[in-house]
């Protein structure tokens, strides 16, 4: 038996909305008691850590997390990856499909979870696609990855543009109360867009894509997720009318999750401005309207899921023109100190921000962490919100470097993080 | 029993048939089915003598029309009509060259110029029989149009059931697997619910029509639900077409979550019995294990009463033509 205290606490649990001290005391893995107050003792011969008044949170979960194994080593292994995980604080990271070949099958899955587990980083879990291939026309065996332990299906950043197809997958999926993710974006108005339309895009003379291309496909998706009783998440929703979009929805009882990426959070469509690739996104950033109404959602509780999208890429993808640069920024690293800004700069309240990342997610997935509570794992993030920091790429775990936080100041730095109670960092 | 009481019962059961054609199950109902029933229960008794020739239908021509390759429903008709004495002619039309709704109705005029008797047809598109009965002076038997009925089949598999069961009201029957677009399973359906059964669809909501809970019938998704209690489990052929990607991931996948195999069946009844129309995908819908164990698998007897049924679906249509020429 190893057991472990973390003692003089600051508790953050957006699960049971507990803001205030308290100490975690954990026995192999798993929390067996999380005491509120501020005079918690370690019990004898109990390994004890002294939090010094910081904040002890539910280590983050990230649903959205792209690395390059198989197929891409070079850009992001499942180490590299992890290793970056651990060092932001995500205990959990969901790796997506858009590998080589696709995660598309139960072996696959299988292989992810194993290579993951191999490496007793963080708890490395997988999206299947959804369709073969992420072909977008022959449904992949969804069954049998759920079986064996994909948390949700979805074709990544390839739209389903064929309506049938994603009409059967949907209902296909509902059997086994499978959840679904489909990003919303016509795949016609956005072809060969780089930025969002209007006068900035016009000027900088890049290829655009109005933004109502996502509202647009969000009305199909819903309409096929009111027909065929879909579990559904809208993958990184972006727009003001998006939200609208969505919101009107569930106001008529369709139940409908949505994650939003913390790029989107942070950044506006001025950040292009200079044509620094790493703001080079998909879906490209947005006027300063759409971020407000954005961090407004999360504020109000309407986004599950605030992901990192850590969508590695080597610098010979991104020292490229604007519009030749591969899309993406990595932020696994930099996820919690990132969406510090929206308590720091916004307003939100610390529990506030990290529903969204926690049990949000937590609960969306199916997944028993999330939460401090006794029986939950002990996947833990203890950070001190309020240190400020200086994002330095080169001294990023992650392979590729392109942080779209690259030289800035930020507030948030983790000290310490536990995956099933082991220190990670 | 010997020859001569079985053609007398024969003689005897031998009623009109209620419609002048037999499209759809609904052309019987719950007064017209059990004598049709009784006589095909003594076609089966004559069908296992070792003399099988009857003269019912001497002298009368039936013609098979199969659009749609079969091998078993042709053959079960032929010989049927064959035991009854008639005159039977095969054909099987391309559809390939001119347009299908022509060649129907020109093949309808060629053929009713020849004055059959009965135009045993199957088509590959939902409505066909009915077209042709319009269109022809003969007795038309819907032998399967595209994914609308196959009531033979129907009539066939509640021989069998109420053979092994006795009376089939008050069983719980799942029909199981691509329901959408099973002839068998809309037949089934209306017979069995017709005949008091309460009748239950499973399968992956990609192949269950999403308005098939008003057919009268309890849908499932999942086979452990819908498998619970019940009497009969009556598994569909999964067209290969419908498989890898398009409506359903994979064979093993539709296996794994909706292919009958041992441990599935011990969530029905004890001593549940199995039926499929045939032909089989082993190893897709049904595992041999459970397909061959004759304690359990009424698929044999179902290929068995196919002749009698035809022969008494048959025998009862020539039976009215006469009665109404008489």
């Amino acid at each position: 038996m190893t057991a472990l205290a973390i003692l003089n606490a600051r508790l953050l649990d957006p699960a049971t909305d507990y803001d205030g001290p308290g100490a975690v005391l954990i026995v192999d893995g798993v929390i067996t008691e999380v005491i509120h107050g501020a005079h918690a003792q370690a019990p004898d011969g109990v390994e004890a850590v002294d939090a010094g008044g910081l904040c002890l949170a539910p280590g983050l979960i990230d649903i959205r997390v792209k690395t390059g194994e198989p197929g891409a080593e070079p850009k992001e292994t499942l180490k590299s990856a992890s290793l970056s995980a651990a060092a932001g604080g995500v205990t959990t990271i969901v790796v997506q499909p858009d590998t080589d070949p696709a995660i598309d099958d139960p072996a696959m899955i299988d292989h992810i979870q194993r290579r993951g587990a191999a490496l007793n980083l963080v708890n490395v879990r997988a999206a299947g696609a959804a369709t073969k291939g992420r072909d977008g026309q022959r449904m992949a065996e969804i069954g049998l990855m759920d079986e064996a332990g994909a948390l949700y299906f979805t074709d990544g950043d390839h739209v389903i543009a064929n309506t049938r197809t994603l009409q059967r997958v949907m209902s296909y999926a509902a059997a086994f109360n499978a959840l679904i993710a489909c990003r919303p974006a016509d795949p016609w108005l956005s072809e060969g867009a780089v930025a969002t339309s209007g006068e900035l895009a016009t000027r900088l003379g890049l290829s655009s894509v109005p933004a109502i291309a996502e509202r647009i496909q969000l009305e199909r998706d819903l309409a096929l997720v009111e027909q065929t009783g879909a579990r559904f998440l809208v993958d990184q929703i972006s727009t003001e009318g998006a939200l609208e979009t969505l919101a009107r929805a569930r106001s008529k009882g369709l139940e409908v999750a949505a994650s939003v990426s913390i790029n989107h959070l942070c950044f506006n469509e001025i950040d292009i401005g200079d044509y620094r690739t790493f703001y080079r996104l998909d879906p490209p950033l947005r006027p300063e309207s759409d971020r407000q109404a954005l961090i407004e959602a999360v504020r109000e509780g309407l986004i599950d899921a605030i992901t990192s999208a850590h969508a590695p890429a080597p610098a010979e993808d991104k020292r490229r023109p604007f519009a030749e640069a591969a899309p993406g920024a990595i932020g696994l690293e930099t996820l919690l100190p990132a969406a510090l800004t929206l308590h720091h700069e916004d307003g939100l309240d610390l529990l506030d921000v990290l529903r969204p990342l926690t049990s949000g997610p937590a609960g969306l997935l199916g997944l028993d962490a999330g939460v401090l509570k006794a029986g939950a794992p002990a996947d833990l993030v203890l950070f001190d919100p309020g240190a400020p920091v200086v994002i330095d790429a080169e001294r990023l775990h992650s392979k590729s470097k392109n942080s779209p936080f690259d030289g800035r100041r930020l507030q948030g730095k983790v000290v310490g993080t536990w995956v099933g109670g082991a220190r990670r960092k | 029993m010997t020859q001569p009481d079985v053609t007398d019962l024969i003689h005897e059961r031998l009623e009109p048939f209620p419609r002048d054609h037999f499209l759809s199950a609904g052309d019987l109902n719950a007064a017209t089915v059990p004598p049709l029933l009784d006589l095909a229960d003594a076609f089966v008794d004559f069908n296992r003598q070792s003399a099988k020739s009857l003269d019912i239908m001497r002298g009368r021509t039936v013609m098979n029309l199969f659009f749609e390759s079969s091998t078993r429903t042709s053959a079960s008709f032929e010989i049927a009509a064959k035991r009854l004495g008639a005159d039977v002619t095969a054909l099987s039309p391309r559809t390939s060259s001119v347009t299908k709704g022509e060649t129907l109705i020109d093949t309808a005029a060629t053929l009713n110029a020849m004055k059959p008797d009965v135009l045993v047809v199957r088509h590959g598109a939902s409505g066909a029989a009915a077209l042709l009965s319009q269109k022809v002076g003969c007795a038309v038997v819907n032998a399967g149009d595209g994914r609308h009925e196959h009531p033979t089949q129907a009539l066939l598999d509640l021989l069998s059931l109420r053979r092994a069961f006795g009376d089939v009201g008050g069983l719980t029957i799942a029909i199981c697997g691509d329901i959408a677009h099973s002839r068998v399973a809309r037949s089934n359906v209306a017979l069995l619910s017709m005949m008091g059964a309460r009748v239950r669809l499973i399968g992956p909501p990609t192949l269950v029509p999403g308005d098939a809970d008003r057919w009268g019938c309890e849908v499932f998704h999942d086979m452990k639900d819908g498998l619970q209690g019940v009497d009969v489990v009556m598994m569909l052929r999964l067209q290969l077409e419908r498989m890898e990607g398009a409506l359903v991931p994979s064979t093993r996948e539709y296996f794994r979550f909706w292919g009958l195999d041992r441990e599935k069946l011990s969530w029905a009844r004890p001593g549940a019995k199995v039926m499929h129309p045939g032909p089989m995908n082993r190893g897709v819908e049904i595992d041999s294990e459970v397909a061959d164990d004759l304690t359990v698998s009424l698929i044999q007897d179902q290929v068995e009463m196919g002749v009698a049924a035809r022969m008494a679906v048959l025998a009862a249509l020539s039976a009215r033509r006469e009665g109404a020429s008489a």
